[in-house]
């Protein structure tokens, strides 16, 4: 028996600051509308079942595994990506800093990860060595390795903390 | 993966419909973290997703007076970042804290995490000893389950095929009740438990007996195991590390694990004897009034 195929989803919602519409099939992910609906290709699929955070994104405020939403849920949600990550015509402190530390080889998982450690800056501006490594265990690197992804996150914090601080060292040298 | 369609629910009415529409073909989403990579994995195939986060009932977080409703589509951080509900129950919030990593932490829910019904469910074990009821919503109305007969077999519930799970009711802990979970994975975190073991006790008014305890396992059995003579061995007597230390032997009996990938029989009765003295020894602090819980990052492995 060939069934009608479903009608799309049309969904609305605000993507890096801006009002966005798109129709998507209803069993889509919001990673797959991201990249193949949207162009949007920084967002980086990896292993497509929520446990590398290669998709990470922020979902009204909190990061999710963009692979794990479907694209109808997002509707009248606020989504930002790392496409909204840096100011116009510079960088992010974090994306600066990660380049300063050298914390990325492949760069797959790295959008990922700037996305988590944005959302851990932003609530907690001086967490520890052990809380950022414990914020970003749901990113997975399989290069570069933890530590200079970890000292580029405390970097970040340093370099955006209010002037009164900022002279201050770092806290904890990483292993 | 299969098409299929998106349904928002709005009322416990609304959900059972479609799913009394579709039959096996259709099931509720709450966080997704499990249902979408099965899906996508091919486990099986549906026709409709019933998204119940719209569902009044079933996103609602209560601390009332006779206890705490977990309403099934509420995701994990919203219970671990109240620190009413982290005071009053620290054994469902060890799981909460520790199920995924953030990312999970932001969508999964517990009662997912139950209806899914995995032998290595973390909050499953807390909700046991923490004597939790969850409510499912279906044609025929509402009725009650309590926690420790929900589970049949690995992946399956007494859970009907047009039910849904609206809560979980956790009974206000009595005084002097203290309750932790701690599970073993090879990594810090993001795992599978090999073994998990949650313990409930309460101790009498001098602190020097337990007057009622309770213990369950996770990992070593298709289901989650009620170690009910661990838990009895307890009763009557000192919190003692003698007496946890039996108590884990006991425990270790109690437990009927496989070996698999993650752990063989011996080691995984090995990790019941030790951690079923450490969660007790933590329930008994917390029960007398020591350390808090909360998402502190420093899980033991």
């Amino acid at each position: 028996m060939t069934q009608a195929p479903l009608p799309k989803a049309h969904v609305r919602c605000q993507l890096n600051g801006q009002p966005v519409e798109f129709l998507a099939d209803q069993h889509m992910s919001l990673l797959e509308v991201l990249r193949e609906v949207l162009d949007l290709t920084g967002t980086k699929e990896g292993c497509n079942d929520g446990n590398c955070g290669a998709c990470t994104v922020s979902m009204d405020g909190r990061i999710v595994d963009s692979c794990l939403v479907l694209a109808p849920e997002v509707d009248g949600r606020t989504i930002e990506t790392i496409e909204g990550m840096a100011p116009p015509g510079g960088l992010h402190p974090l994306q600066r800093s990660f380049l300063e530390e050298a914390a990325l080889q492949c760069g797959i998982c790295t959008p990922g990860f700037l996305i988590s450690a944005k959302a851990l800056l932003e609530r907690e501006p001086d967490a520890d060595e052990h809380r950022i490594r414990h914020w970003l265990a749901g990113n997975l690197c399989r290069c570069t390795g933890y530590d200079k992804i970890v000292r580029a996150v405390l970097r970040a914090e340093t370099a955006m903390a209010p002037k009164a601080a900022a002279g201050r060292t770092r806290r904890k040298k990483s292993a | 993966m299969h098409p299929f369609r998106y349904v928002a629910a709005g009322s416990i009415d609304e959900a059972v419909a479609v799913l009394r529409e579709h039959g096996a073909r259709a099931r509720p989403l709450a966080g997704g973290t499990d249902i979408l990579a099965q899906l996508r994995a091919g486990r099986f195939e549906l026709d409709a997703l019933v998204d119940v986060k719209g569902v009044p009932e079933a996103s609602a977080l209560r601390l009332g007076r006779d206890g705490l409703d977990i309403g099934a589509a509420v995701p994990c951080y919203r219970i671990y970042e109240d620190p009413d509900v982290s005071a009053a129950y620290p054994g469902i919030v060890d799981a909460a804290s520790l199920i995924g990593g953030i990312q999970i932490q932001s969508r999964a829910t517990i009662g997912g995490n139950l209806c899914n019904a995995a032998p290595s469910a973390d909050s499953i074990g807390p909700l046991i000893v923490h004597a939790a009821a969850v409510t499912l919503a279906g044609p025929a109305g509402t009725r009650t389950v309590p926690v420790d007969s929900f589970c049949t077999a690995p992946g399956r519930t007494v859970l009907g095929e047009d039910e849904l799970a609206v809560s979980i009711h956790v009974p206000r802990p009595p005084a002097r009740f203290g309750a932790a979970y701690e599970r073993f994975i090879p990594r810090n975190e993001m795992d599978i438990a090999v073994v998990g073991v949650a313990c409930a006790v309460v101790l009498d008014r001098s602190g020097e007996r337990i007057e009622s305890a309770r213990i369950a396992l996770a990992s070593v059995g298709p289901t989650p195991i009620v170690a009910a003579k661990a838990a009895a061995s307890l009763v009557g007597g000192p919190p003692s590390a003698d007496a946890f230390r039996a108590a884990g032997e006991v425990a270790a009996d109690e437990a009927s694990p496989i070996d698999d990938m993650r752990g063989t029989i011996g080691h995984r009765r090995d990790l019941v004897r030790v951690l079923t003295r450490r969660t007790l020894e933590r329930a008994v602090q917390r029960a007398s009034g020591g350390t808090a819980s909360g998402n502190t990052g420093r899980g033991t492995r």
